[in-house]
């Protein structure tokens, strides 16, 4: 083979997992980015419609209602709005009434934000990032509906 | 290799870092906190306080004894280290006449009594919050936390985190020197 | 005293950590023998008062000696030994100081088994590592001391979180700390070659053992930590790419390239500038990763430790030692060539290649940790990157390298051609294919393309390399293959595990939330889970519920769980999960919320096919590493100059 072929093949391998890299890379962000947003965002109709996003407020005191089935009701304010959200399924050990807490999932028709994941937001002393990280995940994540595709690997 | 090529790892490091610089310098001024929750507070009445006083039975700790007044809420609690690191903060900004009001919260009450006669006490009067009523209203979702209110009871600043003189400089000093020569 | 005395220690061996750099490199640049000649001494003498500092520390935990502020915030009276030893590690300052004590263990073991190398590149390599030294005890003594104290000490530490009670998370952060900084060795030997201006292999050679244990443990800590979190935390996930182990996963993707490019450069004298860069790149992430997630800038981890100082300081540690070497590559390196030459089908190729993936990957990663901080700082929106992200990007860029592995095994150096491959890889090729696609059908009783393409996958690689080893014993036996070779085999075989587990986990696993009744039953992946509704729990310092649930298949008891949720003193509450392991598969029951008054409770119920195989990958990987480091060419004296005529085959 000659040296110039030889470079010319090299160069079209190197371009050919970059140009693939910077597809896949485009191609997932634009489809897989969850957009955060408040309930005065909500209220004021800035949110996507029929899009997954993220809802993070405080769970408002006394509004947790568990029913005998699977499905909770509860609302989420950031003292200024509040949106009520549906959640099926296990909530994290740590969510409580009055916690700060991310929903994510889309806006219903009836105005009701449906979750398929909760994260419970809490304070916790600081210990070294690996360690904290760990823990993290016990209490922040809630249950990543697997139903829905969105499954950790 | 060539010798342009050659830089392009560097130049590239040098851009990240100067992200990271930007993004420190945002979280040091307190216009960046990763972890933020929404809350509407700024600008709005702050909520009214009204807890047992955790140095005195009898007494209540009210809101209302403020108006009028730039004054701190601070949320703290002894189990929460970034507290006891800001404390000796604290101590400086109340021997400087800055009025604080701390709300104690989910503590145990021997040990906050203990705190304070141990480190000092730099609050005018502790609110004793066991079970989260004051700090639901206020929004509290980890401590500390420091909110400023205005004269006229509205809420103008907050900040998550321990306080530090350059979080102080940055957003809670102006409000003080405003005020002064009216003192 | 005890606390002062070990502060005082930490000063000490800063000051020394600071002649460990000056002297040696200013007597290598000068060739000032006697200044060259302290490098080894002050190095050891180093080590003794890290390790002096440490062991204080650990006395002060042992004793609970509560007026060290550390110490009271991190353990209390009633804990475990085991685990007041672990709290010294625990959290931020001690922390640090294990890694400043385990970079200093790394420097002395340098000194100690590189006799071979010259007095004027070990001086050059200490006063480097001298200079990371310096880095962490400057950060340690000016903005996080261990030893401060607290007076007047209060009686009681901190109740400690129950999670962290756990063997696997106490060793889980010091194997990836070891991870971390073990890449430090191939980035001071890349530096010094550097500043030596001899880049030819030698460098390599003396570095890659070091890089193949610094790679064990990383692999081993990234497997802890995942296999923790799955059976700890009661849901049932293995990886989250959550940047905490993003932050752990990019040096190990740049640290694999390493390895790979190490054997190049070492056995051809090929890639020199492209290994050196990747030594740089390996360290580099492994700080940037202390930078994320200590500075506070990205996660959302435990409230409120940031603190922009130590960030700040962080970042003039980063910008010193990464921007210092990437200046000093762009400079050197440029003068470098490789007359090495091969051709696009050969050995090298394929390395190269599959340096460039995983480069790549790593860069998909960084991007993807790093761009909600772009966006939000930018103040574009709030917006997160999750898992689906890392999974369309990894994944796909990820299986042609699967597939090169088993083509680069077979290929020869420097020249090859497909003609020559092809009768090699064609049993491998049919074989893993059919395997691969009866696998499902067979074993798993139900078809889906992606299983079939892992479990082709996974096959490739174990028939390819169980060939390449065939052909490579060919005359002088299995026993006559070096360890090194032996190290690629299991390296390969594992990744071939992981794969299997990743595969048949993901694809066939059945996940599902639900209410149950006492006496309720629900079939999933053949079994029947029953539960049999719960009792109250009373433990020493929680009180709680416990489930329990019959597994029976076909009829048979298979076993029962007992699920538990419970309620900590402290106020914490935590989902203890009932999990029955096996080989092919774990059944996986957490208690969720009671519901209703009857009894009845949300349960969750996981079943999940070879998802030890994820692990158990992870071991053999490791195992791999530690034979190519054990290769007895290391112990012997170093060649200076790459033979010509290296033995065809073995890597890695």
């Amino acid at each position: 083979m000659k040296a110039r072929h030889k470079r010319l093949g090299f160069l079209l391998v190197g371009l050919v997992v970059l140009g693939a890299a910077s597809w896949l890379v485009f191609n997932a962000l634009g489809n897989n980015l969850s957009y955060f947003f408040s309930p005065t965002e909500v209220a004021e109709n800035k949110v996507p419609a029929d899009h997954v996003f993220r809802l993070g407020g405080l769970v408002q005191p006394g509004s947790v209602e568990r029913g005998e089935q699977l499905t909770v009701h509860f609302d989420v304010t950031d003292n200024a709005h509040t949106v009520k959200v549906a959640y099926t399924g296990i909530l994290p050990d740590l969510f409580k009434e009055g916690q700060g807490v991310i929903a994510q999932g889309r806006m219903g028709p009836d105005g009701i934000f449906v979750a398929d994941e909760v994260l419970a937001k809490h304070d916790e002393n600081y210990m070294s990032p690996e360690v904290a990280d760990a823990l993290e995940k016990g209490h922040q994540k809630g249950i990543e509906n697997m139903a829905k595709g969105n499954k950790p690997l | 290799m060539s010798k342009s090529r050659a830089f392009i790892p560097l130049l590239a490091f040098l851009a990240l870092a100067g992200l990271f610089y930007f993004v420190l310098m945002k979280m040091g001024k307190g216009e960046y906190n990763p972890r933020d929750i929404p809350t509407e507070f700024i600008g709005r009445p702050a909520p009214s306080i009204d807890l047992p006083n955790l140095l005195d039975e009898n007494d209540r700790v009210k809101s209302s004894d403020y108006a009028g007044k730039v004054w701190l809420v601070n949320v703290w609690g002894t189990w929460c280290p970034e507290c006891w690191k800001e404390h000796e903060y604290l101590m400086h900004l109340s021997r400087q006449g800055v009025p604080i009001l701390g709300i104690d919260w989910r503590d145990e009450k021997a040990d906050a009594i203990d705190f304070l006669k141990q480190k000092g006490n730099p609050f005018v009067e502790v609110g004793f919050d066991p079970n989260s009523d004051a700090a639901i209203d206020w929004g509290v979702y980890g401590a500390p936390e420091t909110f400023l209110i205005d004269a006229e009871g509205i809420v103008r600043e907050k900040h998550a985190g321990a306080l530090y003189p350059q979080v102080w400089q940055e957003k809670f000093a102006k409000y003080f020197h405003a005020q002064k020569p009216t003192e | 005293m005890i606390p002062e005395i070990g502060h005082f220690a930490l000063v000490l061996a800063l000051v020394l950590a600071l002649i460990q750099s000056f002297f040696p490199l200013v007597g290598a640049q000068k060739g000032i023998a006697s200044w060259v000649a302290i490098a080894k001494p002050v190095a050891r003498l180093q080590l003794v008062f890290t390790a002096l500092s440490f062991a204080f520390l650990t006395w002060s935990f042992l004793q609970s000696d509560f007026s060290v502020l550390y110490v009271a915030t991190n353990s209390n009276t009633s804990l475990p030994t085991l685990y007041k030893v672990s709290g010294v590690w625990g959290a931020h300052e001690g922390s640090l100081l294990f890694w400043a004590l385990t970079l200093s263990v790394w420097t002395t073991a340098v000194t100690l088994f590189g006799r071979s190398i010259p007095p004027i590149m070990m001086a050059r390599v200490l006063g480097i590592l001298g200079l990371l030294s310096v880095g962490f005890l400057m950060f340690m003594l000016f903005t996080s001391n261990p030893f401060d104290r607290l007076m007047p000490p209060p009686m009681e530490g901190k109740d400690l979180n129950p999670l962290l009670q756990d063997p696997g998370l106490a060793l889980h952060p010091p194997l990836l700390y070891m991870g971390y900084v073990g890449f430090a060795i191939p980035f001071a030997f890349a530096i010094a070659a550097m500043l030596g201006g001899r880049l030819d292999a030698a460098w390599a050679r003396w570095s890659r053992p070091w890089t193949q244990v610094a790679w064990v443990s990383l692999t081993l800590g990234i497997a802890l930590g995942s296999w923790w979190a799955y059976y700890e935390l009661g849901w049932g996930g293995w990886w989250f790419w959550d940047p905490v182990e993003n932050a752990s996963f990019m040096p190990w993707l740049a640290g694999t390239a390493l390895m790979h490019s190490l054997a190049v450069t070492e056995k051809r004298g090929a890639f020199k500038a492209w290994t050196v860069l990747l030594a740089i790149f390996a360290f580099s992430l492994s700080l940037l990763g202390m930078f994320l997630v200590r500075s506070g800038v990205l996660t959302s981890v435990h409230a409120f430790a940031s603190d922009p100082a130590r960030g700040m300081f962080i970042l003039m540690f980063l910008v010193t030692v990464v921007g210092g070497s990437l200046a000093l590559y762009a400079v050197r390196a440029s003068k470098v060539r490789s007359y090495v030459r091969f051709d696009l089908v050969s050995k090298e190729s394929a390395l190269l290649l599959n340096n460039v993936i995983l480069v790549v990957a790593c860069a998909a990663v960084l991007l993807g940790t790093l761009y909600p901080l772009l966006l939000d700082a930018l103040n574009l929106g709030k917006i997160s990157v999750g898992p689906p992200y890392f999974n369309a990007v990894f994944i796909p860029l990820t299986a042609p390298l699967v597939v090169l592995m088993g083509i680069g095994a077979m290929a020869r150096w420097k020249r090859d051609s497909l003609e020559n491959l092809w009768p090699k890889v064609r049993v491998s090729l049919v074989a893993s294919v059919v395997f691969g696609v009866l696998y499902p059908i067979v074993v798993m009783q139900r078809f889906d393309w992606l299983a079939a393409v892992g479990m082709v996958l996974a096959f490739w690689v174990l028939f390819t390399t169980l060939k390449a080893t065939k052909d490579q014993a060919r005359g002088r036996g299995l026993g006559g293959l070096s360890l090194s070779h032996w190290g690629m085999v299991f390296g390969h075989i594992g990744i071939a595990f992981f794969i299997v587990g990743i595969t048949l986990t993901s694809v066939y696993s059945t996940e599902k939330d639900l209410r149950l009744e006492v006496g309720e039953s629900y079939e999933m992946g053949g079994y029947a889970f029953t539960f049999n509704g719960s009792t109250h729990l009373q433990g020493p310092n929680y009180s709680g519920d416990r489930g329990e649930v019959v597994i029976t298949q076909n009829g048979e008891q298979i076993t029962v769980l007992h699920p538990e949720k419970r309620n900590y003193r402290s106020g914490m509450p935590m989902t203890e999960a009932g999990i029955d392991a096996g080989l092919t598969r774990d059944l996986f029951v957490a208690l969720g919320e009671p519901l209703g008054t009857e009894g009845a409770w949300s349960l969750r119920l996981y079943h999940k096919p070879y998802v030890r195989w994820i692990w158990l990958g992870a071991l053999i990987m490791s195992l791999g590493g530690l034979l190519s480091a054990a290769d007895k060419r290391y112990r012997v004296r170093a060649r200076r100059t790459v033979a010509e005529k290296s033995p065809v085959g073995a890597t890695v």
